[in-house]
């Protein structure tokens, strides 16, 4: 599951216009992710060019 | 606001703002502009360049917005080689945030009705002549009829996706960028410089364009293909870091720019989309502002026309898409195959290129010539170089 780091996101909008399957709304101040009609191709993850979209349970751990 | 209109445009930038504009003075008597965000113009995610011809031809020039006049181009190589390329034309950096907002009065004083904090959730099908709009503005939700809905939503374009436009771009098609408003450094302000590198910015560029004397729009655009490995930002943090390490960041913006072969369809029944939405940028330079004005206001024209004849099905709107691809289509396929070509080149490539050009009087360094080095081990592309750079 991708998950947006709120504290990273800049609304620009770029995952959405690479999502196959539309599901990514832009809001003023934040980001909705329909997770129902995600099919986990990662392209908003690799586009983000804040890097603030991660796979959930692949945050580094850092002690 | 009333609950019927003939004509909503959905986003305020250059696309959206001109195409109500001239909706309502071509023959839309209700014409609606809503706007997402707080602030129309606001954040400015581009990198505020146009040439002086576009902005003559679709806005005209006024003092207020313009930050500085461009006549001077430099390249500069991976190796560090600089081209300084010679231009006749000039440009323009512009204040967008001003630009956007006087675009906008622009409409309201041809009785546009401009609404922010406007979020369209939905909209539905044409039926009997209309599609509805679902928004929402400041927390309360509204349904709103129209005969012709234009989405102009930007790089996102989640709307014309929504209606059954399939906008979405290839990764490989879409520039990941990051711009910084950099003060505290000197640059020369009549000139613009490119830098091509795939360390400094892979399948894309990075630019440092003057906004006066002392601070510059700097920012970079990788090929999503390349982004997975290191985003945008890092790049750009390097860069800033080590070319201007006294430089005082005053704003960090990200943003999407498609860079596509054009759109093969643009309408439908009661509905048109413009812009970054449809995918309206030189995929080459990136530059969507001028195609945008240009866009926006060759479909407010069919729209307004469109109520005028009270005919709003896709067959009238075709007019639209029709002029869009007889004037820019041909041109925009060959800025994507000059595109294709050119993330091919190495490091080497580049700076090869620029030592080609070490020995030529400066008039002869063209924007022709540089791009004829480019393609010389791909010919076939000659043809496009000389069409595209004809007029610059």
């Amino acid at each position: 599951m991708v998950v947006v780091n709120e504290s990273l996101c800049d609304l620009c909008g770029t995952c959405a216009g690479v999502c196959p399957a539309n599901c990514i709304k832009i809001l003023e101040t934040k980001v909705l992710i329909d997770y129902n009609q995600c099919v986990e191709c990662l392209n908003c993850a690799a586009i983000c060019p804040f890097e603030a979209i991660r796979v959930s349970g692949e945050e580094v751990i850092k002690v | 606001m009333k609950r019927e209109y003939d004509v909503v445009v959905i986003g305020a930038g250059p696309a959206g703002s001109m195409a109500a504009r001239y909706a309502a003075e071509t023959g839309a008597n209700k014409v609606l502009l809503l706007e997402r965000d707080r602030e129309i113009g606001v954040p400015v995610r581009c990198g505020e360049a146009i040439s002086e011809s576009s902005l003559k031809k679709f806005v005209g020039v006024n003092s207020q917005w313009i930050a500085s006049i461009i006549n001077e181009v430099r390249f500069v190589s991976p190796a560090g080689y600089v081209v300084d390329a010679y231009t006749p034309a000039r440009g323009f950096i512009l204040h967008r945030r001003l630009f956007d907002h006087y675009l906008a009065l622009q409409a309201a004083s041809s009785g546009v009705e401009v609404i922010t904090k406007a979020n369209v959730e939905f909209v539905d099908e044409y039926k009997d002549g209309f599609r509805h709009v679902f928004v929402d503005i400041f927390n309360e939700k509204y349904t709103i009829k129209s005969r012709i809905v234009i989405a102009a939503d930007g790089v996102e374009s989640r709307i014309a996706r929504q209606v059954g436009i399939d906008t979405t771009v290839k990764l490989k098609d879409m520039e990941s960028c990051v711009q910084m408003l950099v003060g505290n450094i000197n640059v020369k302000i009549n000139r613009i410089e490119f830098y091509l590198s795939t360390d400094l910015a892979p399948g894309g560029y990075l630019w440092v364009f003057p906004k006066d004397e002392n601070s510059a729009n700097i920012g970079l655009g990788i090929s999503g293909d390349f982004s997975n490995s290191k985003h945008a930002i890092k790049y750009l943090q390097e860069f800033v870091k080590t070319k201007y390490p006294d430089a005082s960041i005053l704003t960090t913006v990200a943003g999407g720019v498609p860079c596509t072969k054009p759109l093969e369809k643009i309408v439908d029944d009661g509905f048109m989309v413009i812009g970054d939405a449809a995918r309206q940028v030189n995929p080459m330079t990136g530059g969507g502002i001028a195609l945008s004005l240009a866009a926006g206001k060759m479909a407010g024209e069919v729209a307004g026309l469109a109520i005028k004849e009270k005919n709003t099905t896709a067959d009238f709107l075709m007019k639209y898409q029709k002029e869009w691809m007889k004037t820019y289509g041909a041109e925009q396929k060959r800025y994507y195959r000059l595109k294709e070509f050119i993330r091919t080149l190495k490091n080497k490539d580049f700076d090869d290129i620029a030592l080609n050009l070490k020995d030529l009087s400066p008039e002869k360094i063209t924007l022709t010539k540089i791009f004829t080095l480019a393609v010389r081990k791909k010919p076939a592309l000659l043809v496009d170089v000389v069409r595209v750079f004809a007029n610059i």
